[in-house]
């Protein structure tokens, strides 16, 4: 029971980590989008508890909320919209899609192999860091939530501001290319 | 040895990575390649926490919080793009983009 307590991270690590990938093999290779929807969803909650594991617990909320939610519903709303009918005698694949396949497992291996021998050292364990980082020195700081804010809102307002306007211009043209003429 | 490293979230990572290119070379249905793209998105999500963890900086938790602002707007704007394509062709196969080709 304690070394279940103890190795419990790396345990979850390794569970969520498998779903993960479950999940994503099944938006690949799933025929129908919408069971592939769902997949994504096992995928992208799995991915939040995997972000909570590095002590990242405003960022997992958000990809619980915005991609689990947000983005989940478009795609699910759109699947909808379009009729799936004759997804029947559609055809899944490419005709050169083996070749295409055999690339991907390639660069799996090139990349995997650097990824699994690179040595980047054991973490600079400083947990304390994404709790307080950001703040100015009087302020009491009590979570990441409130880290992060101090950070984006201090030393990153500019982009933040950007970002607002990205989304601005993104809306009306999703709007623009979804109107019917 | 059962403790999670750097390379731990970056195999993972990379394994995600090949998973959504591999959706998107071989699939016909857009949906699906648009689903792909967001796997490769959150692959690099994954790569950014790993090293604000590994450097204990939190700045890369900023940047992944970007990275997200943008894959929504690209959803956003994908989505729109499919629907404008399925009026015109009655159907979310790929093939049917060809006509951008003139």
């Amino acid at each position: 029971m304690s070394a279940l307590v103890a190795h419990g991270p790396a345990l979850l690590f390794y569970l969520f980590a498998a779903l993960t990938v479950v999940g994503a093999l099944g938006v690949v290779t799933l025929k129908n989008p919408m069971y592939g929807a769902i997949s994504l969803l096992l995928s992208f909650l799995s991915i939040a508890v995997l972000f909570l594991l590095r002590n990242a617990e405003f960022l997992a909320l958000v990809q619980a909320f915005v991609y689990g939610g947000g983005i989940m519903v478009l795609f699910l709303f759109v699947i909808m919209l379009v009729n799936l009918h004759k997804l029947d005698q559609a055809k899944a694949f490419w005709r050169q899609s083996p070749a295409a396949l055999v690339l991907a497992v390639l660069l799996l291996g090139l990349f995997g192999w650097f990824f699994v021998h690179v040595a980047f050292g054991p973490a600079f364990a400083q947990p304390q860091v994404f709790v307080t980082a950001g703040a100015p020195a009087d302020t009491a700081v009590s979570g990441n939530s409130q880290a992060v804010a101090w950070s984006l809102y201090r030393d990153y307002l500019l982009p933040f501001e950007i970002a607002s306007l990205f989304l601005l211009v993104a809306m009306i043209g999703a709007v623009v290319l979804g109107r019917r003429q | 040895m059962l403790e999670v490293t750097t390379n731990h979230y970056l195999v993972l990572s990379f394994v995600l990575f090949a998973i959504g290119l591999s959706g998107i070379l071989v699939r016909r249905n857009m949906i699906t390649v648009l689903m792909s793209i967001e796997l490769v998105l959150n692959s690099v999500n994954l790569n950014l926490i790993a090293f604000s963890y590994q450097h204990s900086n939190l700045t890369g938790q900023i940047f992944a919080i970007f990275t997200i602002t943008v894959a929504a707007g690209e959803a956003a704007v994908g989505l729109g793009i499919l629907i404008a394509l399925f009026r015109l062709r009655e159907s979310t196969d790929l093939g049917g983009a060809a006509g951008l080709k003139g």
